[in-house]
C-alpha cells in the first residue's frame, strides 16, 4: 500500500499539513469575527492544496498537480471572495448569540479530536497500519467532521453555518488527499465545481433571508415547528 | 434502443429547462414542461421492462441502467407526470407569480433531471453529486413563494441536507479507500467493483463507512432522526413539487442505501447494515405516529406520512430477502402514486379554503363532493387499508420480517401502523364530518388540471390493490436475486 511505503520526510510533511489544518479548524472554532472565519477558512484551504501537490509529488500521481491549482484558486481564492462579498452585504461582522463560548467550543472540539483518534486508531489497528501518517489523516479527517458539527450547532449566523459547512468538506478532501490519493479526477473536479454551486446557492438563498425573513440569524427562523 | 431511450429521457427534461429559459411565456412553459414530462414517461416504462435483460452499460461506464434503477426512475416518471399535469392547474392560481413562471417550470423540470441522473449513476462519487444536485435545484423550488415561511423552509433544507450528505461523502472516500487495499490505488469506483471487492475489505472499516452513507443519504430519504428538514420543505413548497419531493426524490436517495446494502450484503456485515436500517425504519414509523396524531398542518401531516412510508420502505429493504425486497420495491411506486394523490388534495383543499390549518376546515365533503371523495380514497389507501396497493406491499414486507426473524420489527410496525391508521383517518374526519361554524361560502371552481391527476393516481393504486400481475412479481424476483447474489 501506498501510505505504508512513503519515505520519512514525506510523511512528516503530511503530519505537518494535516496538523496544520487542523489547528486553522480551531482557529475558527475560538473565533466570533467573520472575518476570522473567513482568513482561516482560505489558509487552510491553501495548506490542503499543498498537501496535494505533495502527494502529487511524493506518491507518483501528476494529476494531483492539476487538483492542487483547482482547490489553491477555487477554495483558496474564489470561495473566500464569494464569502467576502456576501459579508460585504449583510453588514454582520461577529457572532453575537453564540451556545457555547468560543472557549468551551474549544474545549468540545478538543474532545472531539480524542474521539476521532479512538476511531482512527481501532480502524488503523485493524488494518495492521498503526503508527503511520493513516491514522493521522483519519484523526483530522474526523475531527474536522466533527469541529464543522459543533459549528453548525452553536452558532447563528447564517454565514457561520455555511463556513461550518465548508470545514465539514475541506476535512473530507484533506482526508482523501492522504488516503485515496488515486480517486478518480473526475470525481474530484466535480466535487470542486459542486462547492462552487453550492457557495453560490447560499449566496442568493442569504439575499431571500434578508429581503423576506429579515434576519441571518436562525434563531429568527421559527416560524416552523411541530 | 435501450441507450436511445435513456437519451430521450435525459435530453427531455434538459431541453424543457433551457426552452423554458428562452421562452419564458406562461403558457408556452407550462406546456413545454408538460410534453417534457409525457416524454420521460413514455421511456421509462418500456426501460423498467427491458432493464431485466440489462444491466446496460454506456459512456465508459460511468452510466449504468440496472434493475433497481429503472425501477426509481419509473417512480420518478410517473410522479414527473402527475405532478406536471397538476402544475398546470396549480400554478395558475399563484397570480403574483406568473412573472416568474419560467424559472419554476425550468427548475422542475431540471429537479426532474437530477433525479433520474442519480438512478442512471454508475459510480458511487458521482451519485453524490447527483444527489447533492438534487438539493440544490429543489431548495429554490421549496422557496419557490419566497413568503417567509417558505425562504426558512428552504434554508433549513439545504443546512441540513448539505451537512448530512457530507457524511455520505465522507461514507463514499472511505469506501474507495477500504477498496483501494484490494484492487489498489486507482480504480473505478462503481458499484459492481466495490461489490467485488467487499468480500475481501476489512470489515470494520466497511461498518463504519456504511453506518457513514446511511446517516448521510438516511438525511435525504427523511429517516428518523435526520427527517428534520423533510415536514418544513414539503409543507412550505407548492403542492406539486411537494408531490415530487415526497414521490420522486426519497425513492432517488433510497436507491443508495440500496446499493450499499448489497455491498455490505458481499463484505458480510449484512447483519450490521441490515439491523441498523430496521432501527432508522422502526424509529421513522414511531415518530410519524407521533406527529401524525397531534397534527394542525395539513401538507405537515402529508409530510410525516411521507416519513412513516420510507420507514415502511427502510424496513422492506432492512429485512431483505424476495419477499421484502419485492415489498419495498411495491411500496416506492405505491407511495409515490398515493402520496401525489395526498398533495394535489391538499394543494386544491389548501386553497379553496386559504388555510393550512386542519382545525379550520370543515365540510369538505359537502362543498366538494369529487375531488372530496378522491382525496378521501386516497387518505384510506395512504394509511394501508385494503382494497389499494400500499395494504398488500405493506402485508408482504410485514411478512418478510416474520420469515427473516425480525419479530420485535413486525410488532412495532403493526401496532404503529394500527396508530397512524386511527390518528390521520381522525383529522379526515374532522374536516368532513366536523361541525360547521360559519356561513357556508359558496365552493370556488377547481380548475379541471387539479382533479384529473387525482383520478390517473388513485385508479392504478386500486388496480395494484386488486390485481399483482404475476410479471411484476416476477421483475420484483429478479430484482431481489440481482441484489442479493454477487455480480459476474
Amino acid at each position: 500500500m501506498l501510505i505504508a511505503q512513503l519515505d520519512p520526510l514525506a510523511s512528516s510533511i503530511f503530519s505537518f499539513m494535516a496538523i496544520a489544518s487542523l489547528l486553522l479548524a480551531f482557529v475558527m472554532l475560538g473565533s466570533r469575527w467573520l472575518n476570522n472565519y473567513l482568513y482561516a477558512f482560505a489558509a487552510e484551504s491553501w495548506v490542503i492544496a499543498g498537501l496535494s501537490a505533495a502527494m502529487g509529488f511524493y506518491g507518483g500521481f501528476p494529476e494531483l498537480y492539476l487538483i492542487a491549482i483547482l482547490t489553491a484558486l477555487f477554495r483558496g481564492l474564489f470561495l473566500p471572495y464569494l464569502i467576502w462579498r456576501i459579508i460585504q452585504r449583510l453588514s454582520v461582522t461577529r457572532e453575537i448569540h453564540e451556545i457555547l463560548q468560543p472557549s468551551s467550543a474549544l474545549v468540545a472540539g478538543a474532545l472531539g479530536v480524542v474521539f476521532s483518534l479512538t476511531v482512527a486508531y481501532h480502524i488503523g489497528q485493524s488494518l495492521g497500519l498503526a503508527g503511520t501518517v493513516t491514522v493521522l489523516a483519519l484523526t483530522v479527517m474526523l475531527s474536522m467532521k466533527l469541529i464543522g458539527f459543533l459549528m453548525l450547532a452553536v452558532r447563528h449566523e447564517a454565514l457561520s453555518q455555511i463556513l461550518g459547512l465548508l470545514v465539514l468538506e475541506n476535512g473530507i478532501f484533506l482526508g482523501a488527499q492522504i488516503l485515496v490519493p488515486g480517486m478518480p479526477i473526475l470525481i474530484e473536479i466535480m466535487i470542486l465545481f459542486d462547492l462552487l454551486i453550492v457557495v453560490a446557492c447560499f449566496g442568493v438563498l442569504v439575499r431571500y433571508l434578508v429581503a423576506h425573513v429579515g434576519s441571518t440569524s436562525s434563531l429568527d427562523l421559527n416560524r416552523l415547528v411541530g | 434502443m435501450v441507450g436511445m431511450l435513456l437519451t430521450v429521457m435525459m435530453i427531455a427534461p434538459a431541453v424543457v429547462a433551457a426552452a423554458c429559459f428562452v421562452w419564458r411565456v406562461p403558457s408556452a412553459v407550462e406546456r413545454f414542461n408538460l410534453i417534457g414530462s409525457i416524454a420521460v414517461f413514455l421511456t421509462a416504462i418500456p426501460l423498467a421492462i427491458f432493464s431485466a435483460s440489462g444491466p446496460y452499460r454506456y459512456w465508459g461506464d460511468y452510466v449504468i441502467l440496472d434493475m433497481p434503477g429503472a425501477w426509481v426512475i419509473l417512480c420518478t416518471a410517473v410522479v414527473y407526470l402527475l405532478a406536471s399535469i397538476y402544475a398546470v392547474g396549480y400554478m395558475r392560481l399563484l397570480t403574483e407569480e406568473q412573472d416568474k413562471l419560467w424559472s419554476f417550470y425550468a427548475l422542475f423540470a431540471g429537479f426532474a433531471l437530477t433525479v433520474l441522473l442519480s438512478a442512471i449513476m454508475n459510480s458511487a462519487g458521482i451519485y453524490w453529486i447527483a444527489i447533492e444536485l438534487t438539493t440544490l435545484v429543489s431548495t429554490f423550488l421549496v422557496g419557490f413563494e419566497r413568503a417567509a415561511e417558505s425562504v426558512e423552509a428552504a434554508w433549513k433544507y439545504i443546512i441540513v441536507v448539505s451537512a448530512g450528505i457530507s457524511l455520505a461523502l465522507l461514507g463514499t472516500v472511505l469506501f474507495y479507500w477500504s477498496g483501494s487495499f484490494v484492487l489498489g490505488p486507482v480504480f473505478d469506483m462503481t458499484w459492481d467493483a466495490l461489490r467485488q471487492a467487499a468480500p475481501k475489505m476489512n470489515p470494520a472499516l466497511v461498518t463504519l463507512a456504511y453506518l457513514l452513507v446511511l446517516v448521510g443519504y438516511g438525511t435525504k430519504v427523511g429517516l428518523a432522526p435526520m427527517h428534520s428538514w423533510l415536514p418544513d420543505a414539503h409543507s412550505e413548497s407548492p403542492a406539486p413539487v411537494s408531490a415530487m419531493l415526497s414521490g420522486a426524490l426519497l425513492n432517488g436517495a433510497m436507491l443508495g442505501i440500496v446499493r450499499y446494502l448489497a455491498i455490505c450484503d458481499a463484505g458480510g456485515v449484512g447483519e450490521m447494515a441490515r439491523t441498523t436500517l430496521v432501527v432508522l425504519g422502526v424509529l421513522s414509523l414511531a415518530l410519524g405516529a407521533l406527529f401524525i396524531v397531534r397534527q394542525d398542518g395539513i401538507k405537515r401531516l402529508m409530510a410525516y406520512s411521507s416519513i412513516e412510508h420510507m420507514g415502511v420502505v427502510a424496513l422492506g429493504f432492512g429485512f431483505g430477502g424476495p419477499f421484502g425486497i419485492a415489498g419495498a420495491l411495491y411500496h416506492m411506486l405505491n407511495h409515490s402514486l398515493g402520496k401525489s394523490l395526498m398533495f394535489f388534495g391538499a394543494g386544491n383543499i389548501m386553497r379553496s379554503f386559504r388555510t393550512k390549518d386542519i382545525r379550520k376546515i370543515h365540510g369538505v365533503g359537502r362543498r366538494y363532493p369529487v375531488q372530496a371523495s378522491l382525496w378521501l380514497a386516497g387518505a384510506v389507501a395512504i394509511t394501508g387499508a385494503p382494497p389499494f396497493g400500499l395494504f398488500l406491499s405493506e402485508l408482504i414486507i410485514l411478512r418478510a420480517g416474520i420469515e427473516r426473524g425480525y419479530h420485535w420489527a413486525v410488532y412495532a410496525m403493526v401496532v404503529l401502523l394500527l396508530v397512524i391508521f386511527i390518528g390521520f383517518l381522525n383529522h379526515f374526519r374532522q374536516m368532513y364530518f366536523g361541525a360547521e361554524p360559519e356561513a357556508d361560502t359558496r365552493p370556488q371552481h377547481v380548475s379541471r388540471w387539479c382533479v384529473t391527476p387525482m383520478w390517473l393516481a388513485l385508479a392504478p393504486l386500486l388496480l395494484f390493490g386488486l390485481w399483482w400481475p404475476q410479471d411484476m412479481w416476477k421483475h420484483f424476483a429478479t430484482i431481489a436475486r440481482v441484489l442479493a447474489s454477487p455480480p459476474s
